[in-house]
């Protein structure tokens, strides 16, 4: 039940249009090539037992030192008449499973050592960590000399050498991973659920961690082997007549000029087997890596690419304002699917304005404003369609040069999160200086003291000392000034504020909100506010645009539209607020979800949460129906239709 | 500070916490001098009545977060006592993790977070059961059907994986988490913060209907007045560790007596309010580390007096008009 549940509801979501693991590992051409030659070793080297070779181990005086390609001897005999071929084939045999035990042996144990240290922290942390860090504090190559100086010569003694050499490589990394999954709030779930520590540690830390053993393993191997080698060449290791890659190579050393194929041979399998388990390895990393699999191997692009037909571009519109956005489409490509993030948003902004964009996570509102500069990021976004003009200037059809010198200086944005804006770093001062240095050709003093205007025209207390302040030091609502500040550096005509409220407390972000009206009505910049909080938009916007599924479905003046909605939706979603002084007040919820963007329905996006749906509701487009040139509604069949609109 | 809430404690208290501090840091340093101590919540003295929702108001870093997890046993006491039906709930959860876990639950801010990724909903909702009870696997089964029933959610769910589900559908899975053992109190931390106000409204119903249907016992923590109003049967306001005010819903909403409680109701935005109430910029939270010797919130009072600054007020320096209303104000606000 449990796979046709998972394939039937689940995978339908466009899930099979990401690429699996293994196309991503095959699309990987180094790695491939590694995978391949890595293969073909190991095969060869499992079926040295049932190969035609000769005993590799039987010597005879009489062809001692055959060059290579020679009949019987395809890469020749070593000075005791020797088969280097199957040597070679042998002694890659012990190579690889001395690497690979190894390194399973250092997994093991770095990995439990690593776990229970950063699960179970203060004291038995201290005392772990402290006891990897004086194994690391050795030479490794003295450290395993001196295990095998005490366990004696021989090869299994080296393998012990080299994996505790290695557990602290483990341990360590393994640590800090579970350090920080230990204060996840799963972990504090599964307390509560009565798991014990060991359960938890096992059972619910270990899976979390399990990736980033296998992509240590996978870069290690490569060096036990080698550091395997390294010991057995100077004659710590294999034991003759038992013979790895290093000792082959030891032992050729002695004929090394009369005879350079007796070392070359070993030396260049050596190299190969490494080179090959590198490749593969660090393909293995970029894999499993979320990080890297998130796209950061992708090349960032400056600037989100435009594709849209040229023969269809629309006009400005006939009400001129500093920002006008005609029927903008912004899709996003994640492998077959296309997800359609904005379908055809208009917005027009006046100077001193301010518009509020108010819609659900998901309902495209915040793409909207990242695609008015080309802030959203390509791959896997483009813009597919429409323009927006600043001040009668495509924006879309500009060249990156020009978009970088508007970035910042005439559009400037304000994000949600001001700690994660700003740069940990560098003071505020230093930060406040570039934002208005790139935009005007200032000394530094000069700048210091726009600065220090600028700290004071967002209200920071202190303006001229809080410069050296670093945002570690700041609370969240000076942080949000300093961007504000940061933002009105270069006399910005549009300000585009995405949720900037949202992570503040309800105190700071009313003198944030006031401070955002005050320095409207004083710079007479217009604002473009986006936020899911209808109550915050009452506080600031004249007008509104309330967007569902990627498309504005109702836009009108702020009070008309709180007062006397039209679309279901709107109405839905004012009505689900909970208001203060009004308990009694049953929240009204929408049920349902919004449906998801590769896939919308024909019609009526919220047709089927709507609660007044009707049969022509899902055929067609439906149009954004403008009752008066501030006053429009997607709708078939609108509420409210006898108030004045 | 502990005996003026004893006088009022009824037999009904469920849960009593009993002037208690929770502080971080001051460890000893190796070297001599002390690590630099935060009081995260201060002579705390509160308790919660069988069969009502609570509401603990209060911004950021004023201490609701250490209160629930101190509740809940995630983290004990520097000093002062919590008691769970007369049990210490801090003897306990030395004792028996796994007692005081069936009692009391917890229900978290970020419903995905605290979802583990690698698992499916099936194990991380039969690990309570397996763990805290002692059904069979046909008990436990049934009981997985039921709690699914009680939260809404489809039966086919339960072989999913946490990434799959949306916010609202994964803060429904944490509840049915808590609800899985039986519990007789949960703490509600931020529950609904994360989600979309569509999605809020979906979630505040659900814990209102799981509420009757169970004869639960709710500490509903959040930094929104507007919910915890809607929710709450009484409302305790935090600031700055300690407790500000604290009586019934109604009361504090209509009349509030601190000037604090006063300023968060209205600076809370609302749709068709204009007038929003904002104070000077330079009005910040005390340092932690050195907090004031008079009233926290004395320096950003409009009330503030001389008496404010020096001497702190108790829990119960004013009261109100409704029973069990209280606030630690030397200059209440009095309001016909």
């Amino acid at each position: 039940m449990s796979e046709a549940a998972l394939n039937s509801q689940s995978r339908p979501k466009g899930k099979p249009a990401r690429p699996g693991t293994a196309t991503l590992l095959l699309n990987n051409t180094l790695a491939t090539s590694g995978l391949i030659v890595l293969t073909l070793i190991c095969l060869i080297a499992l079926a040295a037992p049932v190969l035609p070779l000769p005993d590799p181990d039987v010597t005879a005086p009489a062809n001692r030192l055959i060059p290579p390609f020679t009949a019987g001897h395809l890469l020749g005999t070593d000075d005791l008449g020797r088969d280097i071929l199957s040597r070679l084939i042998w002694g890659t045999r012990v190579s690889l499973a001395v690497g690979l035990s190894a390194t399973f042996i250092a997994a093991l144990f770095g990995s439990l050592l690593g776990l229970v240290a950063g699960y179970a922290g203060g004291r038995t942390d201290a005392l772990i960590m402290r006891g990897i860090d004086m194994v690391m504090a050795f030479p490794y190559i003295l450290l395993a000399l001196a295990i095998v100086a005490v366990l004696g010569a021989g090869l299994l003694n080296a393998l012990y050498a080299i994996a505790l050499v290695n557990i602290p490589f483990f341990a360590r990394n393994i640590r800090g991973m579970t350090l920080g999954l230990s204060r996840r709030e799963f972990v504090d779930a599964a307390r509560l659920s009565g798991k014990s520590p060991p359960q938890i540690l096992f059972l619910e830390i270990l899976p979390n961690v399990m990736p980033v053993i296998v992509i240590t393993m996978s870069t290690t191997v490569g060096w036990m082997i080698l550091e395997t080698a390294g010991l057995s060449f100077l004659g710590l290791g294999a034991q003759p007549p038992q013979a790895d890659l290093g000792s082959i190579l030891g032992q050729g050393r002695k004929v090394l000029f009369t005879s350079p194929h007796v070392s070359v041979i070993p030396g260049l399998m050596i190299f190969v087997l490494v080179m090959s388990i590198n490749l593969f390895g660090d393909g293995v990393r970029d894999i499993l890596d979320p990080r890297l699999r998130a796209g950061s191997l992708t090349r960032p692009v400056a600037r989100t690419e435009v594709r849209r037909d040229n023969s269809a571009i629309p006009k400005p519109s006939a009400r001129g304002g500093v920002l006008d956005v005609r029927q903008m489409r912004t899709e996003f490509q994640v492998g077959s699917s296309v997800y359609k993030a904005v379908g055809g948003v208009d917005l027009n902004l006046k100077q001193g304005e301010c518009l509020g964009i108010v819609g659900e996570s998901g309902s495209g509102k915040s793409v909207t404003a990242m695609s008015i500069m080309g802030l959203v990021p390509t791959p896997p976004g483009r813009i597919a369609g429409g323009a927006a003009y600043l001040d009668g200037e495509d924006l879309f059809a500009a060249s990156d040069r020009r978009v970088r010198d508007l970035r910042g200086g005439s559009v400037a944005y304000v994000f949600q999160d001001p700690l994660s804006t700003l740069h940990p770093l560098f003071t505020i001062g230093e930060q406040l200086k570039e934002a208005i240095t790139a935009h005007q050709p200032l000394s530094n003093t000069q700048a210091t003291e726009k600065a220090v205007e600028l700290l004071s025209l967002v209200r920071m207390p202190n303006a001229r000392k809080r410069l050296g302040a670093y945002p570690h030091e700041l609370s969240g609502g000076m942080r949000q000034r300093v961007c504000i500040a940061m933002a009105l550096a270069n006399d910005a005509k549009v300000l585009i504020a995405d949720e900037p409220t949202t992570a503040l407390d309800v105190t700071v972000q009313s003198q944030i909100l006031t401070l955002m009206n005050g320095l409207r009505r004083e710079r007479n910049s217009a604002i473009l506010f986006i936020t899911h909080d209808f109550g915050v938009v009452s506080a600031l916007c004249d007008r509104v645009a309330v967007m569902y599924a990627g498309r504005i479905v109702e836009t009108g003046r702020t009070e008309d539209v709180l007062n006397h909605p039209k679309h279901p939706y709107t109405a839905k979603l004012i009505e689900c607020v909970p208001v203060l002084g009004e308990p009694e007040r049953r929240l009204d919820a929408i049920e349902g979800r919004p449906p998801v963007v590769d896939k919308l329905p024909e019609g009526c996006a919220f047709a089927d949460r709507c609660p007044f749906v009707q049969a022509d509701c899902r055929r067609g487009e439906i149009d954004l129906e403008m009752s008066s040139p501030e006053r429009g509604v997607r709708c078939l069949h609108p509420l409210n239709e006898e108030a004045p609109a | 500070m502990s005996e003026h809430m004893a006088t009022d404690q009824t037999g009904s208290a469920l849960l009593a916490i009993d002037d208690v501090e929770r502080i971080f840091g001051g460890e000893r340093k190796l070297f001599g001098g002390r690590t630099p101590a935060v009081h995260a919540v201060q002579g705390l003295s509160l308790d919660v009545r069988r069969g009502e929702t609570l509401g603990v108001v209060g911004e950021s870093g004023c201490g609701k977060s250490t209160l629930a997890r101190l509740v809940v046993g995630l983290d004990l006491p520097t000093s002062g006592s919590i008691t769970f039906n007369g049990e210490d709930l801090a003897e306990l959860a030395r004792k028996d993790r796994n007692a005081l876990a069936r009692k009391v639950q917890y229900v978290f801010q970020d419903p995905v977070a605290s979802l583990n990724p690698r698992k499916t909903i099936r194990t991380i909702l039969e690990a309570p059961l397996r763990h805290l009870t002692d059904m069979n696997a046909d008990a436990r089964e049934r009981r997985l059907n039921e709690l699914l029933q009680a939260v809404n959610l489809a039966p086919e769910f339960l072989e999913r994986y946490p990434h799959e589900f949306s916010g609202g559908q994964a803060q429904r899975i944490g509840i049915a988490r808590a609800l899985a053992a039986g519990p007789e109190l949960i703490v509600l931390d931020e529950p609904v913060s994360a989600l979309d106000v569509s999605v809020q409204a979906q979630v505040l119903n659900l814990l209102d209907k799981l509420k009757e249907e169970f004869g639960l016992t709710y500490i509903f923590i959040s930094h929104d007045l507007s919910v915890v109003e809607s929710v709450s049967d009484r409302v305790a306001v935090m600031y700055f560790g300690r407790m500000a005010e604290l009586g019934p819903s109604r009361g504090i909403f209509r009349a509030p007596l601190h000037p604090y409680t006063d300023l968060l109701m209205r600076s809370a935005p609302a749709p068709g309010r204009h007038d929003l109430m904002s104070e000077d910029a330079s009005a910040e939270l005390p340092d932690p580390y050195d907090p004031p010797p008079g009233c926290a919130f004395a320096a950003r009072c409009p009330n503030r007096t001389d008496k404010c600054v020096e001497t702190r007020p108790a829990p119960d320096e004013a009261t109100g008009s409704a029973p069990g209303h209280i606030a630690a104000c030397h200059h209440p606000l009095t309001r016909a």
